[in-house]
């Protein structure tokens, strides 16, 4: 291949009929990072080319990083393979390539479902089903999210630019066609629409032409593009909805300005279906000019439209799952306390494989509100996974934190506690442990009480396991309960470990059928003695992990409860 | 990602020396005082990190290797070094270090490490600079991925730590919460690359590239690249420098065909790992017949044997996995020295690979690598193997 094309300012790339990249320019692999000689092209190249290529057609449109390509085989045989030649699809810039026949209907639409399959976030989401309908359906296109506030969120594009985030600029109903869209009337046929009538702040010119993270000021104002939709998270600042190649951010080239739009001709506004009401609309303008919305392109954008509101609908619930799972547990598994009035505390979980990461322990550490005062911890376990089981172990840490303030006696207070889940929900119980930490002069006195879980177990200095003489009866499931409190000392150099039974019923080992067992664990701990605690919460993690061997297996957690020793060495 | 080299002119290794003094001793706190002083002495901060905490470290896991330590020892030497390294984080009234000024544009400093990092003012930009540190899923070996967090965090990168066995799932979670612009994940246990792969196939389709580094990447990285990882880096230094040098391109498109992984299509690796308790407790009959004096073994002394007869299965999947007969000879090798260490007769290993050899008859592949595995172990003449 010769200089000229090495250098060409175009990506260019040639793939072999066995589908491995033969060679490339230096414009290519800018574009592709990974892209070689030897390679095969499927590895890093978007499937839409690799696809066409193994499809033998002579071209292919797709986006890579952000950008909008189209791909044409400049020249093609079975001996010398097939040269890509890559542009932007806004070299071309003239009318979007509607698919007319059925088999491109097919395709195009079968690309728009994997297209928008990769995307888990509605922002993104939005952004990707603005570049596809802007590629093949219109000139223009604002795709409107649902929001609960005044101004839903939107994504842009137009015919040469990029993706803009932001939110509406005006009022919905001022845009016609939109209201109704959003209120889930049926769609308004597009030749009663008219696009005069639409208000400047949905036309390109809004957009300022300008990058994302400075142009949306049109779109409703400083801020708006970033973080302020509740549950997109902090990763979705900044960026086009496309997820950011070096072009979709900074100052745009001066041939994305968009200046030469002019008026719109044809308008077309298509609701994207929710679960009842809708999630958003879709709002295509054509320019001026243009051919106007056929009823074939309004029952094709309606079909786009149902696969974009099926992603976005997916993308919305993904995200409002996570984020409040994330909300539930934050606070439960992270007590994030290392070291309270000189005793040292260290904390282990996994969640067994299931719902949302949602497992149904949970542990609070309680600091002493003054030195000498008690620090409580708890580590506990309701029936049940998912969010309902993280909602009763929100309610149980918040009764127990209220309850420890009032009453010091362990045995009343899961009394107390006990009525107050039978009083709520019946179906639901919990097994727990409690124990009060209190510094004593160089010792720590420590009360220990087991409702339903396994009784902790005390690491003396030595290397001697003590399980704790504690026990009870689980809460939440019988009209009275009993539980044993134990009273011990931890001298320096002496820990507690409070744990969850999936620790002792992790069920693998070397033959993958034996439980790890209480003995097994004992051992562990004898090894440990003297240790800080976060190394004995992660000596008996990694122990059960490599127990289980990826079995599935049940939560798994851990408290340890340590006073460190005075200098010297453990061993 | 354990660093190599030490500091090139040698002014590390007398702390390193202090340093190890203190860990094995385990006094917490002569062991952050002597980290403190080491960079009060002027040695650079990432230094601190790389050739005192670094080198303590690896020379931990070479005498556990030896028999000097037990693994519970080397527990508790790896918390003391993470407690000195957050000492260091927060240094008592100490001044804190000027941070590299190689820092990547637009680099957000991490919250929390100040004396690391100093107090660099956010530039503002939206810069590529946000990263998840984390070990693959049943990856323990935290330290060195803290110790590459660390010093990312001195170069000017916003860290999310997220330490040792990171559950695919909850990692994936976490990037979309966050927005990483890359993932650096960490593994040192060759029988965890199924599971890194898993992870790095998802990281790819999650949008986020992926920095692979620690030996379970084998040599010069080879699994890394077969597995699908953007980037590879052999020690925390050359991560660190890769990364500055911007960060990869996020993957575009689904995730593509596994073609470099198609030897896994003859099933092997599935049908051997997923029969291991099967060929373990055959390997164990196997040797109790050829040694009744197993019969005697203590409970734990039997533990252990079906441990290591479990590991021997265990690397034989991870081979078959990457495809990778040297990789199961260097295991051989690697537990000769460690058995050798032990004073346990290599013989052991000789008679259980054999046994093992006449259950996977059946699979090619497999039969292969553990004729090279017996013959390496064989001809074993001491070293630690590779």
């Amino acid at each position: 291949m010769g200089a000229a094309l090495q250098s060409a300012p175009w990506p260019l790339l040639l793939a072999g009929v066995d589908g491995r990249v033969r060679w490339v320019n230096t414009a290519a692999t800018a574009l592709l990072p990974g892209v070689d000689a030897g390679t095969p092209l499927a590895r890093h190249a978007p499937s839409w080319l690799a696809d066409a290529h193994a499809r033998r057609d002579r071209q292919a449109a797709g986006a890579i990083a952000g950008r909008a390509l189209r791909a044409e085989a400049a020249a093609a045989d079975d001996t010398a393979g097939v040269l890509w030649w890559l542009r932007e699809e806004s070299d071309e810039g003239s009318a979007p390539h509607v698919p007319r026949t059925e088999r491109e209907r097919a395709r195009f639409l079968a690309d728009v479902s994997d297209a928008l399959l990769a995307c888990t976030d509605p922002r993104e989401c939005r952004g990707s089903t603005a570049l596809l309908a802007v590629r093949h359906l219109a000139d223009a296109v604002v795709v409107v999210g649902a929001g609960r506030g005044a101004r839903p969120p939107v994504a842009a594009a137009w015919r040469g630019g990029e993706v803009v985030h932001g939110r509406l600029a005006g009022n919905a109903a001022e845009v016609p066609g939109l209201a109704e869209a959003l209120q889930g009337f049926p769609p308004v046929p597009s030749r009663w629409l008219d696009a005069a009538a639409l208000p400047s702040w949905m036309l390109p010119e809004a957009f300022g032409g300008s990058g994302p993270d400075t142009g949306s000021d049109a779109l409703g104002g400083s801020g708006a593009s970033g973080g302020a939709e509740s549950l997109d998270g902090p990763g979705s600042d900044g960026g086009s909805g496309v997820r950011g190649g070096p072009h979709s951010a900074g100052a745009p080239d001066s041939a994305d300005a968009p200046s030469g739009f002019g008026d719109p001709g044809a308008l077309m506004v298509t609701p994207l279906p929710g679960r009842g009401t809708p999630i958003g609309a879709l709002v295509l303008i054509r320019r001026a000019g243009a051919e106007p919305f056929t009823e074939d392109d309004e029952s094709l954008a309606r079909l786009f439209a149902v696969r974009a509101a099926a992603a976005l609908s997916a993308a919305t619930l993904h995200t409002e799952q996570a984020a409040v799972a994330e909300l539930l547990t934050r606070d439960t598994l992270r007590p994030g306390l290392r070291c309270v009035d000189g005793v040292e505390y260290a904390v282990g979980h996994r969640p067994a494989d299931g719902e949302l990461g949602v497992g149904g322990d949970f542990f609070d550490i309680g600091p002493a509100s003054e030195a000498g005062g008690e620090t409580h911890v708890v580590l506990g376990d309701v029936c049940g996974k998912g969010l309902e089981a993280a909602a009763l172990t929100g309610r149980i840490r918040t009764a127990l934190r209220a309850l420890h303030l009032l009453e010091p006696d362990h045995q009343r207070l899961l009394r107390v506690l006990n009525a107050a889940l039978l009083g709520t929900d019946h179906s639901r119980f919990a097994t727990l442990v409690l124990a009060s930490v209190s510094r004593r002069g160089d010792a720590v006195a420590v009360r220990l009480t087991s409702a339903g879980h396994p009784p902790p177990l005390i690491v003396r200095r030595g290397g001697g396991i003590l399980a704790a003489p504690t026990h009870g009866t689980l809460i939440g499931a019988l009209p009275e309960v009993s539980a044993r409190t134990y009273e011990t000392t931890l001298r320096p150099g002496e820990a507690c470990l409070l744990y969850s039974d999936g620790v002792t019923e992790a069920k693998g080992g070397p033959l993958g059928t034996d439980r790890f067992g209480e003995e097994r664990l004992r051992a562990a701990l004898a090894e440990c003695a003297g240790q800080p605690p976060e190394a004995i919460a992660e000596r008996v993690q990694m122990l059960v992990a490599d127990w289980l061997g990826g079995r599935r297996h049940d939560d798994i957690g851990l408290v340890v409860i340590a006073v460190p020793r005075r200098q010297g060495p453990p061993w | 990602m354990t660093p190599t080299a030490t500091a090139p002119d040698g002014r590390a290794a007398p702390w390193a020396a202090a340093l190890w003094h203190a860990v094995v001793a385990g006094d917490e706190s002569t062991a952050a005082d002597t980290g403190l002083a080491a960079l009060e002495d002027g040695l650079d901060a990432e230094c601190v990190l790389l050739d005192v905490i670094g080198a303590v470290q690896r020379r931990v896991g070479e005498e556990w290797a030896v028999n000097k330590l037990t693994v519970a020892q080397e527990h508790a030497a790896t918390a003391i070094n993470e407690r000195v390294i957050a000492a260091l984080s927060r240094p008592p009234g100490g001044t804190p270090p000027t941070p590299r000024p190689d820092a990547p544009p637009g680099a957000r400093v991490r919250p929390g490490t100040q004396a690391l990092s100093g107090s660099r003012a956010p530039s503002g930009t939206l810069g590529p600079s946000r990263i998840t540190v984390a070990c693959v899923d049943g990856e323990w070996h935290a330290l060195p991925a803290r110790l590459l967090a660390e010093v990312l965090a001195l170069r000017g990168w916003r860290v999310d730590f997220l330490g040792a066995q990171v559950p695919t799932a909850h990692l994936i979670a976490h990037l979309r919460h966050t927005g990483a612009d890359a993932v650096a994940l960490s593994g040192s246990l060759v029988t965890r690359l199924p599971t890194a792969h898993a992870a790095i196939s998802a990281c790819r389709a999650a949008g986020v590239p992926v920095l692979a580094g620690g030996a379970a990447f084998g040599p010069g990285g080879r699994h890394a690249e077969l597995l699908g990882a953007d980037l590879w880096a052999g020690d925390a230094r050359t991560a660190a420098a890769r990364l500055t040098e911007g960060p990869p391109r996020r993957p575009v498109g689904p995730p593509f065909a596994d073609e470099p992984l198609k030897h896994l299509l003859d099933q092997e690796y599935t049908l051997v790992s997923r029969s291991a308790p099967q060929l373990v407790r055959a390997t164990l009959n196997g040797l109790r017949a050829r040694f009744p004096a197993l019969l005697d073994y203590t409970e734990s002394q039997q533990q252990h044997t079906a441990e290591d007869v479990s590991q021997i299965v265990a690397f034989l999947g991870a081979a078959l996995y990457v495809d990778d007969s040297g990789l199961f000879a260097s295991f051989g090798r690697w537990t000769a020295a460690v058995l050798a260490a032990r004073h346990v007769p290599v013989e052991s290993l000789l008679h259980a690979l054999d046994l093992l050899s006449a259950e996977v008859r059946d699979f090619p592949r497999a039969a292969a690598m553990i004729r090279e595995g017996h013959e390496a172990v064989r001809t074993w003449q001491g070293g630690t193997g590779e």
